[in-house]
């Protein structure tokens, strides 16, 4: 039997997160591939999705990374291949300078306590089967945690920490509404201390009104438990006053990651110029002349990306060497690193 | 302490709350199906006529298996003393109209066995007539009371381990196949489309014509050992194993392919993800968050198909391959008519065990609709 972790509250702030800098994962060159199968009986690999495809970038202690992109191009496939729920194609994921992709059995169980994930349809992420109480135990039993009665009183503390009536331990998923389900949620992810947390779009399926509330608990729980995110979203908007950073991601790459008000304010790659131009802004005056940058055509297929930069056949300014030439993520401003041939 | 939003359903008092779990919901829900309700009352009292079955008995007076049987085992001193005894010609061999009303019920045969036991009074209560054969009796002289009654117990029997066989064997064949997915997947899912090919009832009777040639070839040879074990307890249960080793051999096809599609689209719900973020092994996933979700639907599926395994009985035993010789079953009952004649005129050779087999499959089916209702999520709030 394991001891019962305890939540430790942190005293620094938010401000002081950055002063120390400290890397916490690493992720270099990071690929999954699904392969497409096909056969009847003898099944042989016709394709793959290449779902993530190179991807490098680190996330800093206490800080959070948002991971921002179209639907499709990759983002969960990242953050499921981070924690070993897919294991990855190739590339490696350093957590604390442990090597994850090579970690197997019960040394990678100990190190899931580390790292816990958020998901983003409130709906399916709860057993329907089991009780409030279960659910937010299941990290401690899983990993034999604590006494019967040791756990139960983590689970009430849990629930309170998450804004919800430990009173509420015997009822069951389906009697919580969206918000209180990602409450729970949220709730089963702390259960064992985690430092990591993977939040997958966990506002999208939320209404807008409960999403603010949602936030304000991630940003509280972040102050007080030192946690670090890698917060998924689909649209800019959402993760601005939310991250530190921010990463955009186009079909399984990225093309440029920079500091938030840096990204919002000096957005270098024309996809993310494209995607900001889309986010109205509170300013009327500056509203009024926000020009919106329509992308022609569709994502490609990520089976079959285009070759050189994959972003060529929708870019508004590509010349020759993007269609023979893939570009790297280059830092061309402290901390602010683009993927774009046109950018140096 | 507060709680964000107040948008939840309170509708049930506290203490009810704290009671609340998805299987009592869907009792609750099971109780809202009237015709349900009822279904399962029907079937709670056909099961509890089946295990009471002896009692039964000694109402009909007559054993149930073999009119012959009765002669040694009733004791005539027992009996109300009887005198006169009845007329032997009280029912007429030709002239329906001029017999009274049992003479239809009581093949002309058994008749006269009734009359050697002195079962009833021939004079002038009708009722006290009846009471041996209350629901009449065929020519050789089986009480079709008593012999439906112990049919119960081979329709209840068959339906039940038809359906624990075919959900046990399916569950785990569905559960391995869906949850590790890939090569095994594809090998135990091809196996399925080729046995699925096969028509079912024709296996089943081929089966049961193989069972039968062995225990011939057995019996002459007279050979021991795990086989003449089998086929002696087959014996005993009336010829019952065999059928239930042919119908679970074929029943679980059907099940193992709806329990891996159930287990496949539960595998990628999120709660299972979260489960596997967490470090749950594949034992507890498959235990804890697989299977009660994937049991819900399938015993629905279970009981909607016991019907079919009752009927599937009734057919074998109608045409001789189902049950043995002497084992009472409806539809070994029924085929008495076709052996024996009496389509118009001793109906109740029929109606009695087509009407306790029509009871039966409506009660199961009526009680698996209401189950859907209360146990397949998918199907709530529709
Ligand atoms: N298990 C899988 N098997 C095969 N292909 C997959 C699998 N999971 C994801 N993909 C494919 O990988 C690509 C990226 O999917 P992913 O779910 O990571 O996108 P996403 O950015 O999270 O999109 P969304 O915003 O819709 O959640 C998609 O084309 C998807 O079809
Ligand atoms: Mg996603």
């Amino acid at each position: 039997m394991n001891n019962m972790p305890k939540t430790r509250t942190q005293a620094t702030g938010p401000t002081s997160r950055m002063d120390g800098k400290r890397i916490l994962l690493e992720v270099k060159n990071l690929k999954k591939h699904f392969p497409i199968k096909s056969g009847i009986l003898f099944q042989h690999e016709v394709a793959a999705v290449k779902a993530v495809d190179g991807v490098t970038f680190h996330i800093y202690e206490g800080e959070t990374l948002g991971l921002v992109g179209e639907s499709g191009c990759g983002k969960s496939t990242t953050g499921r291949t981070i924690l070993q729920l897919y294991r990855p194609t190739a590339g490696s994921v350093k957590f604390e300078g442990v090597e994850l992709t090579e970690l197997k059995g019960s040394a990678l169980r100990r190190m899931r306590r580390k790292m816990q994930m958020v998901f983003q349809d409130p709906y399916a992420s709860l057993n329907p089967r089991m009780s409030v109480g279960r659910i937010v135990a299941e990290p401690l039993v899983v990993h034999n945690i604590g006494t019967k009665k040791e756990r139960e009183e983590r689970v009430a503390e849990l629930l309170e920490l998450v804004g919800l009536n430990p009173y509420f331990v015997r009822r069951y998923p389906h009697e919580f509404s969206g918000g209180q389900r990602q409450r729970i949620g949220l709730a089963r992810a702390l259960a064992l201390n985690p430092k990591f947390i993977v939040a997958d779009e966990p506002i999208s399926a939320l209404d807008v009104s409960i999403q603010a509330q949602v936030v304000n608990l991630m940003q509280e729980l972040q102050e007080n438990l030192g946690l670090t995110y890698l917060f998924i979203a689909h649209d800019l908007s959402m993760v601005r006053h939310l991250c530190d950073r921010v990463a955009v991601m186009y079909l399984g790459k990225l093309v440029e990651v920079a500091e938030s008000e840096e990204l919002y304010t000096n957005p270098l790659h024309p996809y993310t110029q494209a995607l900001l131009s889309a986010v109205p802004v509170p300013d009327p005056v500056v509203e009024e002349t926000r020009q919106r940058i329509i992308l022609k055509g569709d994502v490609p297929s990520p089976i079959n990306p285009p070759v050189g930069c994959n972003f060529n056949t929708r870019c508004p300014v590509s010349v020759d060497v993007c269609f023979s030439q893939e570009p790297e993520l280059i830092e061309v401003l402290p901390e602010h690193w683009v993927a774009c041939h046109r950018v140096i | 302490m507060t709680v964000a939003e107040g948008a939840e359903p309170i509708s049930l008092s506290e203490e009810e709350y704290a009671r609340s779990s998805p299987w009592l919901d869907s009792w609750r829900l099971f109780r809202r199906n009237k015709a349900s309700v009822v279904a399962l009352i029907v079937l709670a009292i056909i099961f509890a006529i089946a295990i009471t079955a002896k009692f039964w008995t000694h109402v009909g007076l007559l054993d149930a298996r073999t009119g012959a049987e009765a002669r040694h085992t009733i004791n005539p001193a027992n009996l109300p003393a009887q005198d006169p005894y009845p007329d032997p010609g009280i029912c007429a061999r030709d002239g329906q109209d001029r017999n009274p009303d049992w003479c239809g019920w009581i093949g002309e045969d058994a008749l006269v066995l009734v009359q050697e036991l002195q079962c009833y009074r021939p004079e002038p209560d009708p009722t006290q007539r009846q009471w041996c054969y209350l629901l009449g009796g065929d020519s050789s002289g089986k009480d079709w009371m008593t012999q439906t009654v112990y049919g119960a117990q081979v329709s209840l029997a068959v339906g039940v381990v038809g359906a624990t066989m075919s959900l046990i064997i399916g569950l785990i064949y569905g559960v391995i196949s869906g949850y590790y997915g890939g090569r095994v997947d594809m090998v135990m899912m091809r196996i399925i489309d080729f046995l699925y090919g096969f028509p079912t009832l024709v296996m089943i009777i081929l089966l049961q014509v193989f069972f039968t040639e062995v225990a011939r070839e057995y019996q002459d040879a007279g050979r021991k050992g795990l086989v003449g074990f089998l086929l002696n307890l087959n014996k005993e249960m009336g010829g019952l194993l065999f059928l239930f080793i042919a119908l679970g051999a074929l029943a679980w096809i059907g099940m193992a392919r709806q329990a891996r599609g159930l287990v496949l689209s539960y595998r990628e719900k999120e709660f299972v993800e979260a489960a596997r973020a967490v470090g749950a092994t594949d034992r507890r996933i498959i235990f804890v968050h697989l299977l009660p979700n994937v049991l819900g639907p399938l015993i629905v599926l279970e009981t909607l198909a016991i019907p079919g395994y009752i009927f599937t009985e009734a057919f074998l035993s109608f045409i001789g391959l189902g049950v043995q010789p002497g084992t009472p079953s409806w539809g070994a009952m029924i085929s008495e008519v076709r052996t024996r004649g009496g389509f118009f005129s001793n109906r109740h050779i029929l109606l009695v065990p087509s009407v306790a087999l029509v009871i039966t499959t409506l009660a199961f089916n009526f009680l698996g609709d209401g189950l859907r209702d209360a146990l397949d999520p998918r199907m709530r709030g529709t």
